[in-house]
């Protein structure tokens, strides 16, 4: 390979670029990796779970399977804490060490699909606070703005193992 | 090899075991003084498909094994050797064998060759003996020892068919190719093609037939066989039958020149390349019984998609039912009609579905006669093993986890239940006990029974082991029908010596909790001196529940029908508050305790006032609660999606369900449930 080829290769590596569903929680603007967004749909009520922590609003039937439902605003403590027709549910695809899942998150409102390169991306600051930084992907420049891009997996995992506990055997 | 042949490994796994199964199940059957010729055929043939099959993917441990057995089963055949039940012993044994050695191949494990070549060898000293006059040596696998009888030679007696069709056959719509293809059918076939009538190239009409065919037909069949062929096209043709005399031009010869014609013949007509079976009469009908395609193989994730979408439109169904309901109008009466002939449509459908789920239980009997037979050997018991209602059906889920449980149980009645001959002939009994099996449906549920005729339960011996055991106290007096039910406690095992067949640290326990995993429950009667009877019943599926919906607030729950053992409404004053224990209220005698739906899974309800509410008395491992609900909604059956994978477990949940206006419901376990309440009350 040709040095010349070597630096194109690199370039397009640091140039890769993906799409993001981005979405407001409190004012601020977060970002998904669009490949993971199954839909998104308007709220519609949930079947409460008992025993489930309070950002935990239920489950939804989403054609035929078991949707669990996490208020993505409650879990960070930010946005508004109603119900109107205008809240959102982003349904992913979250890959899990148990497999792959459907989640719903509710956030205030979805606001566009962006393009953004690997060279807008920077590390997140470790300077603590309400979101995990595990969940953090990383910060985008789009425009002006900053967008804060969220690792589903990682923010689901950490849901699923405060949801259900390592499970009791039942022959002990 | 161009292609991967591994793909298809499982396939051939999956009906070698299945042949293996049909071996044993026919081996069990043979008997030794007049044995059926069909058996022995069955039995040859499964271990031919096998050999067949592993030669082909290079498995040639298997090969080898099956082809000494196959040289075994052979001389059975042919009725070279006698039957004797030291060979079906053998021949059951070498069914282990083949299981193992296919096991091991399939998951890659070094096969045991020990025992391999052991039973190897007794099979080849067997046909050794009784052959004789020349001693075997280990025979090589590749060397076929003629396992199909070869046509007799004095045969040659068949038909000279010679058919002059008429130019317009083809027009007709006949077609030459599916005679010779129903000729082949009755026996070897040669046919000579005669394209002197054929024009040149370019004066060719593919619609006009220029050729006409000379046949011999090597079977034989009556005439009138030969011309119900025919039978169809004798307007368009001319035809002349001829016995076979055996003196024949060679028939290969023509064969060729057929051949070579027929590519001369080009666009012409479709020109049969030689249709017959080339030299083995025998082989023709085995191949047609092994090919009739009377199942197909799906696998269970194809099924269960089948079953979501079905689900969805059932769903979708109601939903609809709802909307038409409320729709007016000129179309309102034939809306109404066309939904409600969908709904029955649809539920038909559903049915069908689930029956793809379904298998007769012969698949877990069909191991006990083996079972049976190995343990009344050891044991030195005569038993006999009667199976009645094998075909009965049921959820393939519920089928695979059955197995253990039954057969736990038939080592029982097998181990304790029959007496040995001579005790039996005491007690005025056939020498020989019997351990009856029997499968039946009732309701929406299956029956299975397990009998015996022996000596019944001891229940002073019961009694006696559960005080030593510590399960009841020294004093305490327990109900004459309660006493069985105390050999399902844990720890309990009424075995004075732990044999070899049964105590291998399981009891009764373990099966009465399997049963009741599935759902199902499972009852005891016995007569003592006259036997013991298990009943275990099960839900025909694990996929459905019939469920009672209650409401608790806005949230709609589904409290499985088996669990209900009676709805109320409590007057004034109905419950009492007891120090500690909550709240109880007294039903039929005892006193139950109130569980209050909304507290324990935190719903606002409608309503608090017992007396304005309901109370559902439920039972679950062996206790009773009230649950507090404020209304019941209807009955209905649900289909029964997982909580556990999309969600978590669930402490008092045993899974969900979506409601026809496509919300999602809980359903109750009940057992969980009682857990639940009280290790909450014990934490208050």
């Amino acid at each position: 390979m040709t040095a010349e080829a070597t630096a194109l290769a690199q370039e397009g590596a640091t140039l890769e670029s993906r799409q993001v569903l981005t979405f407001t929680l409190g004012g601020e603007s977060y970002g998904v990796d669009i490949l993971r967004v199954q839909e998104i749909r308007g709220w519609s009520s949930v079947t409460r779970i008992p025993q489930a922590p309070d950002h935990v609003l239920g489950v939804l039937n989403l054609r035929g399977s078991i949707v669990p439902i996490i208020d993505l605003r409650r879990r960070f403590g930010v946005g508004q804490a109603d119900f109107t027709p205008l809240t959102v549910i982003i349904v992913l695809l979250v890959d899990l060490p148990s497999g792959r899942r459907e989640f719903g998150l509710v956030v205030d409102g979805v606001s566009d699909v962006v393009d953004i390169t690997s060279g807008d991306m920077k590390p997140p600051p470790d300077i603590g606070g309400r979101v995990d930084g595990d969940f953090l992907q990383g910060l985008a420049t789009v425009g002006d703005a900053m967008v804060i891009l969220l690792d589903v997996d990682a923010l689901i995992s950490k849901e699923m193992a405060m949801i259900a506990p390592e499970e009791r055997d039942p022959d002990v | 090899m161009s292609f991967d042949l591994e793909q298809f490994h499982e396939a051939f796994f999956e009906e070698s075991f299945e042949a293996v199964e049909a071996m044993e199940a026919a081996l069990l059957k043979l008997d030794v003084g007049a044995p059926e010729a069909d058996l022995i055929n069955t039995i040859f043939r499964t271990a031919h498909s096998i050999k067949g099959g592993s030669g082909m993917f290079g498995f040639n441990d298997i090969m080898s094994f099956t082809h000494t057995l196959e040289t075994l089963l052979d001389e059975l055949r042919s009725g070279a050797m006698q039957l004797r039940q030291s060979t079906i012993d053998l021949l059951l044994k070498s069914v282990d064998v083949l299981r193992d050695m296919l096991q091991a191949v399939q998951h890659k494990t070094a096969i045991d060759t020990q025992t391999v070549s052991d039973i190897q060898f007794e099979l080849e000293l067997v046909v050794a003996q009784e052959r004789k006059t020349s001693p075997v040596g280990p025979v090589s696998p590749g060397q076929e020892t003629a396992p199909e009888p070869s046509a007799p030679a004095t045969a040659a007696r068949g038909w000279h068919i010679d058919l002059q069709p008429t130019p317009e056959f083809l027009a007709h719509g006949c077609d030459p190719v599916a005679l010779f293809e129903a000729l082949a059918a009755l026996g070897p076939l040669a046919v000579e093609v005669d394209a002197s009538r054929l024009p040149a190239f370019e004066e060719l009409d593919p619609a006009v037939l220029a050729l006409s065919w000379r046949l011999r037909l090597d079977a034989e069949v009556p005439k009138a066989a030969v011309e119900d062929v025919f039978a169809w096209v004798a307007d368009a043709c001319s035809l002349t039958l001829e016995p076979l005399d055996g003196q024949l031009p060679d028939a290969d010869a023509e064969l060729e020149s057929a051949s070579g014609e027929a590519a001369a013949g080009g666009a012409q007509a479709p020109v049969p390349a030689a249709p017959a079976p080339s030299d083995d009469p025998g082989r023709a009908p085995a191949a047609q019984v092994g090919s009739d395609a009377t199942s197909i193989r799906v696998s269970i994730e194809k099924i269960d998609e089948l079953l979501n979408s079905v689900g969805e439109v059932v769903i979708t169904q109601s939903m609809l039912t709802q909307m038409g309901a409320a729709i007016g109008g000129p179309f309102s009466e034939r809306l109404q009609s066309g939904l409600s002939q969908l709904e029955r449509h649809v539920r038909e459908l559903q049915e069908s579905v689930m029956r793809i789920r379904m298998l007769p239980i012969s698949f877990v009997f069909s191991r006990f006669p083996r079972l049976v037979r190995d343990l009344s050997q050891q044991l030195g018991k005569k038993i006999e093993l009667k199976m009645t209602g094998e075909h009965t059906e049921l959820d393939k889920t519920v089928l695979e986890r059955v197995g253990d449980p039954l057969v736990h149980l038939v080592r029982n009645a097998v181990d304790h239940g029959i007496e040995d001959a001579s005790t039996r002939e005491r007690s005025g009994k056939p020498a020989a006990g019997t351990v009856h099996l029997n499968a039946y449906h009732k309701g929406g549920a299956i029956i299975i029974e397990v009998s015996d005729d022996g000596a019944g339960l001891d229940r002073d011996r019961i009694l006696a082991k559960a005080r030593e055991k510590g399960l009841i106290g020294v004093d305490e007096v327990v109900a004459e029908d309660a006493i069985h039910d105390l050999m399902f406690l844990p720890g309990f095992s009424t075995a004075e010596t732990t044999t070899d067949v049964s105590g291998r640290g399981v009891g009764m326990d373990v099966v009465k909790r399997n049963i009741t995993e599935l759902g199902g429950y499972i009852d005891v009667s016995s007569t003592q001196g006259k036997g013991t009877r298990f009943t275990i019943n099960l839900p025909l599926t694990l996929a459905i529940v019939d469920g009672q919906s209650v409401a608790v607030g806005s949230e709609t729950y589904i409290v499985p029908l088996v669990t209900i053992v009676e709805s109320l409404q409590l007057g004034r004053g109905g419950a009492n508050r007891l120090v500690g224990q909550g709240e109880v209220f007294s039903f039929r005698g005892e006193y139950v305790p109130i569980v209050r739906l909304h507290e324990l899974f935190e719903v606002e309800p409608r309503t608090r006032d017992l007396e304005k509410g309901l109370v559902m008395v439920v039972e679950g491992d062996g206790r009773k609660v009230g649950l507090f609900v404020d209304d019941l909604l209807g009955q209905q059956q649900v289909v029964i999606k997982s909580l556990e994978t999309n969600y978590g477990r669930i402490e008092g949940i045993s899974g969900a369900t979506i409601l026809g206006e496509g919300t999602v419901a809980l359903i109750l376990d009940v057992p969980g449930l009682i857990r639940l309440a009280s290790d909450n009350l014990a934490a208050a």
